[in-house]
């Protein structure tokens, strides 16, 4: 059996688990075993998966194999990973992990909580580790329907509003991948719906446009690609403080894994000629998301900002065709992820000490929390790119490879894109000035205590991953960098 | 001799005919205490016949031409045996009370008639058998229609579809009359070669589709289906939705296939038309709608227009998806259907404001109606999603992107209101929600086949594998 069933067989076993859970110990152990499960089999395949290319086996996939599924149309259940996947697993095994401990107290109606969280959980993963187009979007829908009850039950401000937003959009961007994806099947005669099947077939250009249009966009829009970013600021602010970390640290790379894989792995030549109208809306996005987050005065809202600044920064870079920038791009993903975790975990619990996200209502709380200020402090300095965390790696990465490009053009806009980062710096330190080291607002925010042993857990493993990344990039930018070879060259 | 043995070619329609005539002597003989049994009767018998008409036959004509089975039409007879089943199953408290008692013998025997006019819509091989049989569904109808005596809604609803079915069986007529006159036989069989795309021909046909296409409740001929479905008793609601709607989907693709064959330029003209009009106004009234039997009416034609979807194509991909979407349908339809039902039973209440708080109540009902929207929205991992992608793929094989690409975004709109009814049962709070109520245990039963159908039937292969064995295309 290929190990990789593993990553949907936890959170299926998990979800009849919690069906049959009686009261709020039994789900929150079925949780942390479950979560526990998931990153001890994410350790697992990532060092296999080191280990095998160490000893020079050198295919494309690993882990790969081929179960047929639906006969009539072909469709098959194909697995398999590479660099960009497993570290992707990985991602998401670490942020399903600390959310379980960063909703430890969620109420009302823990037990749904969390049958929809490992719902959203199994189409993430199931997600990453498919090779097949039919059910990388049948994971990619299991992955969003979910989030419209989570908003919807446990979110707070315009909530309904939200979700039903957030629903709607991305699946309307889902209708433009069903079509990009059943033409991509169709119109080439190919046999299957395997990527990499469908990776020797040559497409015709004028159909590659088409459908690379398609995919990017469907794909883009859950990578919050501008315009079509909306749904994310009022998403991430209205949902319950896991389900952000979830969404944002996770759910939206697989808006970027998914124009990686699909729309730029199938469709090389579309690709080049394209690139130039994506890689203009992307920049924008970059400086738009920073800009916008200067004028919020919400936390939530900074930081759901700052996450459309820099997811479409890895668009961005994936745009850049260079082997570095796409590096960078996965690098990106995975930083991110954890440092937009990271902060929404933060805010969540910093949420539950003051009732107010307002910036303008709190200060002075460095003194009352100063765990979780500092947490929040080393977060904001790895958003800004501070040498020694991860956003510098990630981020300094895809500056040098975009500008490996020898065009004007691309330099131009890369240039812009870089400006960002000061951006960054202004909203960051202010709003860390502001609530962190202003002066204090409001006194009953005195009485917060601490975090507590599963907040400090849940922060601590987000914030070594973050400085492992800073750190070390090396070995994990080889890693990928290697798995890029066949995709760019 | 040689007649008698043609009947046994027949024995779907012969085993449906034992069964309609055995009901109605026990509903005649049978005293007080004999009826106490009538209805476990009626559902172990429709379960008994559903079971031994199963597995299809091979393909077979009998009388000449005038009736022909095709394996296919076994599987959707199948189809229609189990909705049937589902609905009766779900009937029960619709007799409870003494008023409605006495109706219970003729509900059963009217609805069984009407199926036994659909058998024969799907099996004819010939215009006269086949008008007989869309006479027989319809007829019968408008009287389960107006069932609920003494509401005047219903026999407001009985009086609209009878007139309406009456006037599209006379616009069907005059365009088999066309089809007649230009062509000189009724026979589906030996139609095709002679059919020629000329004028009158085109005309016989746009006629005679137009009849069919009330019965699917086709945009621009749908205008019935709000008032009809609202007006009816909502067991005859669902069966209309479900049951009446399939028989006359597949009538129209083995139409379109085997007798017109050669119009395929045209009528891939018409319905590309017809299927945009159908799914997007009925999306867009059923966003509008409070009403909970309104809604699942509109909602069940924008559905109508996903089915047609597979007829586009001419392939026998389609025709399989086609099925095999009424089969996914069924369960989720019937699914909403048996928790409005239970709910009316119940409280009389009817409206979607009504649900609000549900799930604090009644958690399981609540959330078999939310697998019924998820599904018939189409999400993942339940059947919906699987049988609108594989009816998407059947239209795209054929090159239809752009119809695909609005039904896709229609996907979207239709979300929004089946999210409506979910909101409304797990997020909007009440005061003064539906009391916790016990559903009886036939309807019970009813609601765990579809939440099962609804959760297998997708994920598990099986099911379309074997539909898959029995399509065909444009011949």
């Amino acid at each position: 059996m290929n190990f990789l069933i593993v990553f949907i067989l936890i959170p299926l076993l998990m979800l009849f688990a919690l069906f049959a859970t009686r009261n709020r110990k039994q789900v929150l152990a079925v949780m942390v075993t479950g979560s526990s499960a998931l990153v001890l089999a994410s350790i697992y395949l990532t060092v296999r998966y080191i280990l095998l290319r160490n000893s020079g086996v050198a295919e494309t996939m690993l882990f790969t194999s081929s179960y047929t599924w639906f006969e009539p149309l072909n469709i098959g259940f194909s697995l398999g990973v590479d660099a960009v996947s497993v570290t992707m697993l990985a991602l998401s095994a670490i942020i399903v992990f600390t959310g379980t401990f960063v909703s430890w107290k969620i109420k009302p109606l823990t037990k749904e909580f969390f049958i929809w969280f490992c719902l959203l959980s199994l189409g993430v993963f199931g997600f990453f580790i498919t090779t097949d187009l039919f059910t990388l979007f049948m994971f990619y829908e299991i992955a969003l329907i979910p989030m419209y009850l989570l908003i919807g039950i446990w979110g707070s401000g315009r909530r309904e509003y939200s979700a039903m937003k957030l629903t709607l959009m991305l699946m309307g961007a889902a209708s433009l991948l069903i079509v990009g994806i059943l033409g991509i099947y169709f119109s080439t005669g190919a046999v299957s719906m395997n990527l990499l099947d469908l990776k020797e077939i040559d497409i015709p250009l004028n159909l590659q446009l088409l459908f690379f249009t398609l995919t990017f966009v469907g794909f883009g829009v859950l990578g919050a690609l501008f315009p079509f970013h909306t749904w994310s600021p009022d998403g991430h602010a209205a949902a319950p403080t896991a389900v952000s970390m979830l969404h944002a640290g996770v759910l939206m790379k697989l808006g970027g894994y998914g124009c990686f894989r699909v729309s730029i792995g199938l469709m090389p030549e579309a690709t080049e000629i394209l690139a130039p109208v994506f890689i203009v809306l992307t920049a924008i996005g970059v400086i738009y998301g920073a800009l916008s987050a200067i004028h919020q005065t919400d936390l939530k809202y900074i930081n759901a900002y700052s996450s459309v600044s820099h997811c479409n920064l890895v668009l961005f870079a994936i745009l850049m065709l260079t082997r570095t920038a796409m590096t960078g791009a996965v690098l990106q993903m995975i930083s991110h992820g954890l440092m937009t975790a990271l902060f929404f975990a933060l805010i969540g619990m910093i949420y539950e000490r003051t009732h107010t996200r307002m910036i303008t209502e709190m200060g002075g709380l460095m003194k009352v929390i100063p765990f979780l200020g500092v947490s929040f402090v080393i977060a904001g300095l790895a958003s800004l790119g501070l040498p020694g965390l991860s956003g510098f790696a990630a981020e300094m990465t895809i500056f040098v490879g975009a500008f490996e490009n020898a065009d004007l053009f691309r330099r131009v806009l890369t240039i812009v894109a870089v400006s960002s980062i000061v951006v960054t710096a202004v909203y960051i330190l202010r709003m860390v000035g502001k609530f962190l080291f202003g002066p204090m607002q409001n006194r009953k925010h005195l009485a917060s205590i601490d975090a507590v042993w599963y907040e400090k857990l849940a922060v601590v493993i987000l914030i070594a991953g973050i400085a492992y990344i800073g750190m070390f990039p090396l070995g994990l930018s080889n890693l990928i960098s290697d798995s890029l070879a066949v995709i760019i060259k | 001799m040689e007649n008698f043995s043609n009947f046994l070619y027949m024995r779907e329609e012969l085993s449906l005919v034992v069964l309609i005539v055995f009901l109605l002597l026990y509903d005649l003989i049978a005293g007080k205490r004999g009826m106490r049994y009538f209805q476990p009767a009626a559902i172990g018998l429709m379960a008994l016949h559903t079971l031994i008409n199963i597995i299809p036959r091979a393909e077979v004509s009998a009388f000449g031409g005038m009736y022909t089975y095709l394996p296919m039409a076994g599987v959707v007879k199948s189809i229609l045996n189990l909705a049937t089943l589902t609905v009766f199953l779900q009937a029960k408290e619709l007799f409870s009370s003494s008023k409605q008692r006495q109706r219970r013998g003729e509900y059963y025997f009217l609805t069984l008639v009407t199926l036994l006019g659909m058998y024969f819509m799907v099996s004819s091989g010939h215009f006269l058998l086949f008008f007989i049989g869309i006479e027989m569904a319809s007829i019968p109808l408008s009287t389960l229609v107006a069932m609920d005596k003494k509401c005047k809604k219903s026999a407001e609803a009985g009086a609209k579809y009878i007139l309406l079915a009456a006037f599209s069986s006379g616009i069907l007529l005059f365009g088999i009359s066309y089809l007649y006159g230009t062509t000189g036989t009724l026979y589906f069989a030996d139609m095709p070669p002679l059919i020629s795309a000329n004028a009158l021909q085109i005309m016989g046909f746009v006629f005679f589709a137009a009849g069919l296409f009330f019965k699917l409740s086709f945009v621009p001929f749908h205008l019935w289906a709000g008032d009809v479905y609202e007006g009816a008793p909502t067991n005859v609601t669902s069966y209309l939705s479900v049951v009446s709607k399939g028989a006359a989907a597949f009538a129209l693709v083995v139409l379109l296939f085997k007798v017109f064959g050669n119009l395929v330029v045209q009528w891939q003209g018409i319905l590309y038309a017809i299927i945009i009009l159908t799914i997007t106004v009925g999306n867009l009234f059923a966003i509008r709608q409070e009403n909970m039997k309104r809604f699942l009416a509109f909602s069940s034609i924008s559905q109508a227009g996903y089915i047609a979807l597979g007829m586009m194509g001419g392939t026998a991909l389609g025709m399989n998806m086609l099925v095999y979407y009424l089969f996914v349908y069924l369960f989720s339809n019937l699914a909403a259907f048996g928790v409005v039902i239970s709910i009316e039973n119940k409280t009389g209440k009817l409206n979607i404001s009504d649900y609000n708080g549900l799930y604090s109540t009644n958690p399981k009902l609540s959330v078999v109606m939310m697998l019924a929207m998820f599904s018939l929205g189409g999400i993942p991992p339940f059947a919906g999603f699987f049988s609108k992608f594989f009816i998407f793929s059947a239209a795209v094989e054929q090159g239809f992107y752009v119809l695909v690409l609005i039904a896709a975004l229609n996907t979207v709109i239709s979300l929004y209101y089946y999210l409506k009814v979910v909101k409304a049962m797990f997020i909007n709070h009440s005061d003064n929600p539906i009391p916790t109520l016990r559903t009886d245990g036939y309807n019970r039963v009813s609601l765990i086949l579809c939440t099962i159908g609804i959760l297998v039937t997708g994920v598990v292969s099986l099911f379309v594998e074997s539909i898959s064995h029995f399509g065909f295309g444009v011949q």
